[in-house]
C-alpha cells in the first residue's frame, strides 16, 4: 500500500489538476481525494510541490530489438523510459524481422512483460515485412494483440495498396498508422528544402510532401471508410488538412513528437546529425503550427518518436547520417517546456501524454481512475536538469536535445504500485 | 580579421581575411611567373590529398602548389566504394592523424565531410570540394581572376550560369561575391535553381538575355551528366539553346565582359567553344594559372602554423 500525500494529481476524467491524496493497494489505484486519512500500514510519500500523474503512455517508438540490439536492448529502453516516467510504450514494427506475424505480435507484448517495468504495446505490420507491397493478416495479427498498423518508418507510398489497407483494416475496426511523406519528394533528401538545406548543400524535402500524402489519405479515408492515424506531423499545413478533416467527422488521427514542437531547422546547423530526424525538423513557422495545433486539439498526442542510433550511424557526413532521435528520456521535459514557455497548459501537456494516448491505443492504463492500474509517474514541474548525450538512461544516446536545460524532474515512477524508478 | 585554423568555406571568412589570402596569391603569381620557388617555407611539412571524388585538376594545383612550397606531398585516392564497405571516414581521419599529417586537402561527395574531419584530425583542413555545399579555393581563383583583370573585386555585376541547384562552385562564388558588394545573378532553368537561395545582393533569373544584362563577368558552370539524364531538363539540346554560353548570349553582357568557366567544360552543352576559346574574352586557361597560386597562399597561410 502506498499512500502518496501533500501531491497535486491529474484528474483524467476531468482533465484538471487536485490537490490531494491517492493511494495504491494490490498495484492498482485504490482511492484518490481531498483527505484519504491514513490507511494502516501504508508507506507514505510526501511531495510539495510536485504533480502525480499516469505513467506516460508513449504510442510511438522503435526498439532496436529484435535486430538491432547493438544500438538497444528491450531491457534498456526499459530503463530510459522509467526514468522518462513512461510504463506504457507502443513498439512500431520496422524491426528485423518486421512485426508481420502474430507470434512475433506475442513475443513482443512478452519482452515487455519480462522487464517488469514497460508495458510494450505491439503495432503489426501493415504490409509483410514493412516492404509495402502486399498486406499483412491484419485479423489474426489483432486477435495476437496488436494495437494498430504500420509501416513504421516507412510510408506506404502506393495509393492503391493504402486504399486496400484502409478498407481492409476497417473490417476489424484497425487504424492504419502512415508516416505521411510523399516518398516520391522525399527520395535521397536528407534536410527540409529552404534555403537552410541549400546553404548546407544538403538534398532536400519539401515541407508540401507531407501535406501531399496527408491530403491523399484523407480522401482514402472517406473513400473506404477507414481509420488514418498520422504520425509525427510537422507542418502548418498537415495540420490544417487534418483539423478539416476531422471537422468533417472523418476518422482521421494524428500525433506529434517533441523535436517538432520544440526544435526547428536551425538545429541542423553544423551538420549536426544527432539533429538529423525523418521526418526532418521544420522551418519556424510549422514548429509554432504545430504547438497551436496541440494547444486547440488538432493533434491527438505527444509520442517520444524513439529512434534508437549508435555513435557508428550518426557520425558520418550529414546525407548518410541515419535519421533518428532517442526521445524516451526527454519526452516529459521537452513537453513541460513548453508549458513553462506558455505554450501549452500543464493539464494540456498531462492530457496529450496520458489519457489522450491511452484513450487512442484503447488501453487499460493512461488514468488516475479507482481500479485502474497503479502505473504512476511523480515528477516536480519547477526543478531543472539539462539533457547530455552520454549521460542519458539506457543505451541509446542519440538526443537531439544534447545540452539543453529543462525543467520537470521525474521523482518516480511506478508500475502497477512498484516502484520502478526513483 | 578572422583566424581560421581550417578552411572550410567561404562562410566563416570576413572581408579582410579574403583580401590577405588574395594579396599573398597576387605574391605567388609573381613568384611562378618568375620560375623561382619557395621550397624552404613548408619544408618538413606532410600534406595529403585525400580525394574521395575524382578530379584532376584541383588535386594535381593543389599538388603543385604543395610541392612549390617545399611540402612533401602524398595523393590518396579512396574510391568511395571501399568506403562504404566498411571503413568509415572517421576510421580514415583517425589513420592520417596517426600519420601526421600538417595539411589535409579533401574533396567528398558529401556536403559538410571536410567539418567532420575537421572534428577529429590535428591537421589542417582544406575543403577541395564537398557535396553540393562549398568549393572555396575555387571562389578565391575566380576572385583572384577577376581582379586582376577588372582592377577591383568590388561593385561588379556576375552573372552564374546553368546548374546552380548543384553547385559548390556557385554557393563559394556567391558568399564570396557578396561579402565583397558585387552584384550576383544566378541564371538558369528553375529546376536548377536550388530552393532560397535569393539573398541580399543576389537575383534569381531564367533568362540569359535579362540575367547577362550589363554584365561584367559571365560565369558558365558544369553540368554534371547525370542531370543531363536525370529528369532536371528535357535535354543538353535545349539546354544549350536557352542557357549554353555562346556569342548571341555573351552579347547581351557588358562589350567587355569576361567569360569564366570553374572547368572541366561540356563544350556545346554549357559553353560553345567560340566563346570559351576567345582570348580577348575567355579567362579560362588563366583562372587555372591563378588556381596554383591561390592554393600556395592557402598552404602558406595554414601550414606554417603550428597547432
Amino acid at each position: 500500500m502506498i499512500l502518496f500525500r501533500k501531491i497535486r494529481y491529474f484528474d483524467t476524467k476531468a482533465e484538471s489538476l487536485a490537490e490531494g491524496e491517492l493511494l495504491v493497494e494490490d498495484g492498482r489505484i485504490a482511492d484518490f481525494g481531498a483527505s484519504l486519512g491514513r490507511p494502516d500500514g501504508a508507506e507514505v510519500i510526501e511531495a510539495e510541490g510536485a504533480v502525480l500523474c499516469p505513467g506516460l503512455v508513449d504510442i510511438r517508438a522503435s526498439l532496436g530489438e529484435p535486430g538491432f540490439e547493438v544500438r538497444e536492448t528491450i531491457a534498456s529502453a526499459a530503463l530510459g523510459a522509467a526514468a522518462g516516467g513512461i510504463t506504457t510504450l507502443a513498439v512500431l514494427p520496422d524491426s528485423a524481422p518486421a512485426i508481420d506475424d502474430p507470434a512475433l505480435v506475442r513475443l513482443i507484448s512478452a519482452r515487455g512483460a519480462e522487464t517488469g517495468t514497460l508495458t510494450l504495446l505491439p503495432y503489426a505490420a501493415a504490409t509483410h515485412g514493412c516492404a509495402g507491397v502486399e498486406l499483412a493478416e491484419y485479423g489474426l495479427l489483432k486477435a495476437a494483440g496488436a494495437i494498430a498498423l504500420s509501416d513504421g518508418g516507412k510510408v506506404i507510398a502506393s495509393a492503391r495498396l493504402m486504399r486496400r489497407a484502409l478498407a481492409y483494416a476497417s473490417g476489424f475496426g484497425m487504424r492504419i498508422v502512415q508516416h505521411p511523406e510523399d516518398a516520391e519528394l522525399a527520395a535521397g533528401g536528407a534536410a527540409t528544402e529552404g534555403p537552410r538545406a541549400t546553404w548546407m548543400g544538403l538534398p532536400g524535402i519539401p515541407a508540401a510532401a507531407e501535406a501531399i500524402c496527408i491530403a491523399r489519405d484523407i480522401r482514402l479515408a472517406e473513400l473506404t471508410g477507414g481509420a488514418v492515424h498520422f504520425a509525427h506531423v510537422t507542418t502548418a499545413e498537415a495540420c490544417v488538412l487534418i483539423a478539416r478533416a476531422k471537422d468533417r467527422g472523418l476518422a482521421v488521427t494524428c500525433d506529434t513528437a517533441p523535436p517538432y514542437f520544440d526544435l526547428n531547422e536551425t538545429a541542423i546547423g553544423d551538420y549536426r546529425t544527432y539533429a538529423k530526424l525523418s521526418p526532418p525538423l521544420r522551418a519556424e513557422a510549422d514548429r509554432q503550427a504545430v504547438l497551436a495545433a496541440l494547444a486547440d486539439g488538432t493533434i491527438d498526442a505527444i509520442a517520444s518518436d524513439h529512434q534508437p542510433r549508435d555513435a557508428d550511424d550518426k557520425r558520418l557526413p550529414f546525407a548518410d547520417a541515419a535519421p533518428g532521435g532517442a526521445g524516451l528520456a526527454t519526452l516529459l521535459g521537452v513537453t513541460l517546456a513548453q508549458v513553462q514557455s506558455g505554450g501549452l497548459s500543464l493539464v494540456q501537456a498531462l492530457a496529450l501524454l496520458t489519457c489522450r494516448p491511452a484513450a487512442w491505443a484503447g488501453c487499460e492504463a493512461g488514468r488516475i481512475a479507482r481500479g485502474a492500474p497503479a502505473d504512476l509517474c511523480l515528477f516536480h514541474p519547477e526543478r531543472s536538469w539539462r539533457v547530455s548525450a552520454g549521460q542519458l538512461p539506457g543505451k541509446a544516446q542519440n538526443t537531439p536535445f544534447d545540452g539543453r536545460a529543462l525543467e520537470g524532474v521525474v521523482l518516480g515512477t511506478w508500475k502497477a504500485g512498484r516502484r520502478v524508478f526513483g | 580579421m578572422t583566424e581560421f585554423r581550417h578552411l572550410l568555406g567561404i562562410e566563416g571568412l570576413d572581408p579582410p581575411a579574403v583580401t590577405a589570402l588574395l594579396d599573398l596569391a597576387e605574391s605567388y603569381v609573381l613568384l611562378n611567373r618568375s620560375g623561382k620557388t619557395q621550397r624552404d617555407l613548408l619544408r618538413g611539412r606532410t600534406l595529403i590529398n585525400l580525394f574521395f571524388e575524382d578530379s584532376t585538376r584541383t588535386r594535381t594545383s593543389f599538388e603543385l602548389a604543395g610541392k612549390r612550397l617545399g611540402a612533401d606531398v602524398i595523393n590518396m585516392s579512396v574510391s568511395t566504394s571501399s568506403v562504404t564497405k566498411g571503413e568509415t571516414l572517421l576510421d580514415t581521419a583517425a589513420t592520417l592523424n596517426a600519420m601526421n599529417c600538417d595539411l589535409l586537402v579533401v574533396r567528398h561527395n558529401r556536403s559538410g565531410a571536410p567539418a567532420l574531419l575537421a572534428q577529429k584530425v590535428d591537421a589542417a583542413v582544406i575543403n577541395a570540394g564537398d557535396g553540393t555545399h562549398e568549393h572555396p579555393t575555387q571562389a578565391l581563383l575566380d576572385a583572384l581572376t577577376i581582379r586582376r583583370r577588372k582592377g577591383r573585386i568590388s561593385g561588379l555585376t556576375v552573372a552564374i550560369c546553368g546548374d546552380i541547384a548543384h553547385s559548390r562552385v556557385a554557393r563559394s562564388n556567391i558568399l564570396l561575391l557578396t561579402m565583397l558588394g558585387n552584384f550576383v545573378r544566378v541564371v538558369g532553368p528553375p529546376t536548377l535553381m536550388p530552393a532560397g537561395i535569393e539573398a541580399p545582393g543576389v537575383e534569381v533569373y531564367h533568362d540569359m538575355a535579362l540575367g547577362l544584362a550589363g554584365a561584367d563577368i559571365v560565369m558558365a558552370l558544369r553540368l554534371q551528366k547525370e542531370r543531363m539524364t536525370g529528369g532536371m531538363i528535357p535535354s543538353t539540346r535545349e539546354f544549350f539553346n536557352f542557357y549554353g554560353l555562346d556569342r548571341a548570349k555573351l552579347g547581351f553582357a557588358k562589350p567587355d565582359a569576361l567569360v569564366m568557366h570553374p572547368g572541366p567544360m561540356n563544350r556545346g552543352v554549357e559553353i560553345d567553344s567560340d566563346v570559351a576559346d576567345d582570348p580577348l574574352r575567355s579567362v579560362i586557361r588563366e583562372q587555372v594559372e591563378m588556381g596554383v597560386a591561390v592554393r600556395m597562399a592557402v598552404l602558406d597561410r595554414l601550414g606554417r602554423r603550428k597547432f
